[in-house]
């Protein structure tokens, strides 16, 4: 398990580089004068030189390719200070580092993220599973009904329909803000709840189809059959055979929607006029702020490789074929 | 009534030696297309630490039988009429808390693929261990020695290490021996086997044949023997049941069906399989046409569409009037005997040579 580990880690490291370095180079082949853009409307070429020097654009691209990557191991010097690891550079736009920006923007989407996560799970997987329990009954058609129904839906169109009911034409909530969580732990869950249950009832949506269909399939599997034939309860049978062989595509897609959304959720962020790290993606490529847009990349990079890997992690745990392979 | 009989011609009395008696169990499915009749109106019975022997084609109606006698069957879209009486105590109507004390416990069962038919997230122990604890109350560690104990008498060797490992680490024979131990471990009464060796390669096949019989004397429990290979049924079995379509068509002891089939169908299947030390000169003879529709079955006897002799009988009483199976040794077929007699010495004993 240990070297399974060891493996995949320095495969996750390798990749980082490779994305890192693609990046980089995709974005030096765009034909821009990245000086010129933060110059503004009265751009002597003086001041362009200035900011050439400043942006290190005046050196080789080896060699910016060079600053660029040991920044991010080892931190480096701008003429603005000292940038300490992992550096990620400094934006065309602000002039802050942009690791400060991202790491500024984390706590509001890591917020999102977890809130949004344990309602979508816990209301996503229960309702799949009963609809999977009560299967042809009643129940099950009105959870299946409505999870399709909820699964066409969009943040955006739910968003303002809740903003609506809940805040401008009655009042019962505030208008979503991001308070810190450790400072004002009241303000911080009312200020998230309407984000948090609007994006989750799309999710939640999906996540009731998925667990419900891979129930479905679990419990035709002949091991489970055999579960029955000893005179296991029904109940038993439902959450120790069919469950654990349904965990496996649940987990899955929980890891892919899970780095997606710690990489920012754009929409649901924009919905509700939230500062996040979907916001300064698309911010920053709506300025040509190369090195957010970079950083914000490789951010979510770094999530998805790290889920990827706890995901694994996780089917060595669920499956022992897959632990001992 | 209809019972079996071990001693030739002689009546069965429906007493207490049939542990297991089914009588006019009619299963229906509904589905999409229409109402499915997968097992119309069988009745055989099982006698204490006997093995009764079940062969029909794929969709005869043997699986569906066990499956029901065992509750497994979906409650929602399967009607069950008739009775399943074991020792007494009719299964049909008995409430699904009660069948779960019994499955597993009095009544277990063996399924064909012993890949498919074991978890593969458990350790092959604790899938031993699960039903002796449930049915006897027994802790864990007893169950755990329960299942080294059984593994040992099926003959896995290592049982001690063998007990923590999961099935995918299992070899396909040695899988088939841990589910006859998962079956067993709680000494049932009656042990139904769902084509127990179709999955395996013929060596592994002989060697669980022989270890079913040995566990049958050592536990006394009564078989159900589901299979179409009739080398098989020959080796294993009593009693002998063919199924086709749903319903049983003949019936007797094995070396009565075997050497003496009245059925045509029974004549159908002897004389499409092929024998070692058989006539090369003599081709094998495959049943015409293919299994009835259960969604919609043949009137009459559900075999004369393919039936190679309707004509011997009068009129058309082959298309409209169902033949029955009587008591005892007995085939369910419009021919008389002395017509089954003669058209079994003249055209059918040659073909078995």
């Amino acid at each position: 398990m240990l070297q399974f580990l060891i493996r995949r880690l320095t495969g996750a490291v390798v990749i980082m580089f490779l994305i890192g370095a693609f990046t980089f180079f995709l974005f030096y082949t765009v034909p821009q004068d990245f000086a010129a853009l933060s110059c503004g409307k009265n751009c002597s070429p003086e001041n362009l030189a200035v900011i050439r020097e400043n942006l290190g654009l005046d050196k080789p691209l080896p060699t910016q390719f060079w600053e660029f990557m040991s920044g991010i191991v080892a931190g480096r010097d701008f003429p603005q200070g000292h940038c300490s690891a992992p550096c990620l550079g400094v934006s065309f736009e602000s002039g802050e580092f942009v690791w400060d920006s991202i790491i500024d923007r984390f706590p509001l989407t890591l917020s999102l993220t977890v809130g949004g996560l344990v309602i979508f799970l816990i209301l996503g997987l229960g309702s799949g599973l009963l609809a999977a329990w009560k299967r042809g009954t009643v129940v099950d058609k009105i959870v299946s009904g409505a999870s399709i129904v909820l699964s066409s839906f969009q943040i955006y169109l739910l968003g303002p329909i809740v903003l609506g009911l809940l805040v401008y034409s009655t009042g019962i909530m505030e208008f979503p803000k991001y308070y810190n969580f450790t400072e004002e732990p009241g303000a911080w869950f009312l200020g998230m709840l309407i984000p948090w249950v609007v994006m989750a009832t799309i999710f939640t949506a999906q996540y009731t189809r998925m667990s419900r269909s891979t129930m479905i399939e679990q419990l035709q599997e002949e091991h489970v059959r055999t579960a029955r034939a000893k005179g296991m309860r029904q109940s038993y049978v439902f959450f120790r055979y069919a469950w654990r062989g349904s965990l496996i595509p649940i987990v899955t897609i929980l890891g892919m929607d899970l780095s997606a959304l710690l990489s920012g959720a754009v929409v649901t962020e924009f919905t509700f006029d939230l500062a996040g790290i979907g916001r300064l993606a698309v911010d920053s490529s709506l300025t040509k702020d190369l090195p957010v847009t970079m950083g914000v990349m490789l951010f979510g990079a770094f999530f998805i490789l790290l889920l990827n890997i706890l995901v694994d992690l996780a089917y060595a745990y669920i499956d022992p074929r897959v632990r001992l392979s | 009534m209809t019972t079996l009989t071990k001693t030739e011609g002689e009546k069965a009395p429906t007493g207490p030696d049939s542990f297991l008696s089914v009588r006019d169990l009619r299963v229906r499915f509904s589905t999409e297309d229409g109402i499915v009749k997968a097992v119309d109106g069988l009745s055989f019975d099982v006698e204490r630490g006997k093995t009764l022997g079940i062969v029909g084609e794929s969709g005869s109606g043997k699986s569906v039988t066990n499956l029901t006698v065992l509750g497994l069957h979906n409650p929602k879209t399967t009607t069950v009429e008739g009775e399943i009486l074991l020792e007494g105590q009719d299964l049909v109507t008995t409430p699904e808390k009660e069948m779960e004390k019994l499955r597993g416990n009095k009544v277990a069962m063996i399924f064909q693929d012993p890949l498919t038919a074991l978890s593969p997230y458990y350790t092959v122990g604790r899938q031993i261990a699960e039903p002796f604890m449930k049915h006897t109350g027994a802790s864990k560690k007893e169950a755990r020695d329960r299942a080294v104990e059984m593994l040992t008498k099926v003959g896995i060797p290592q049982p001690r290490t063998r007990v923590d490992d999961y099935p995918h680490q299992f070899s396909g024979g040695m899988r088939q021996r841990a589910m006859i131990a998962m079956a067993l471990v709680c000494d049932p009464d009656l042990l139904i086997a769902d084509e127990p060796t179709t999955a395996l390669d013929v060596t592994v096949q002989a060697q669980i044949l022989d270890l079913l019989k040995d566990l049958q004397q050592e536990f006394g429990s009564a078989i159900i023997f589901i299979t179409h290979d009739l080398g098989v049924i020959s080796d294993m079995a009593d009693d002998l049941l063919v199924m086709y379509s749903g319903r049983a068509v003949e019936r007797g002891s094995v070396r009565e069906v075997l050497r003496e089939p009245r059925h045509p169908y029974t004549w159908g299947l002897l004389s499409s399989m092929p024998r070692l030390g058989g006539s090369t000169s003599q081709p094998l003879t495959p049943i015409p046409g293919s299994p009835p529709s259960l969604l919609n079955p043949p009137s009459g006897c559900p075999f004369h569409p393919r039936c190679t002799f309707t004509d011997k009988v009068s009129g058309d009483r082959c298309s409209t009037e169902r033949p029955t199976l009587g008591d005892g040794r007995a085939a369910a077929c419009h021919l008389t005997a002395e017509q089954k007699q003669t058209i079994f010495i003249d055209k059918i004993q040659p073909r078995l040579r």
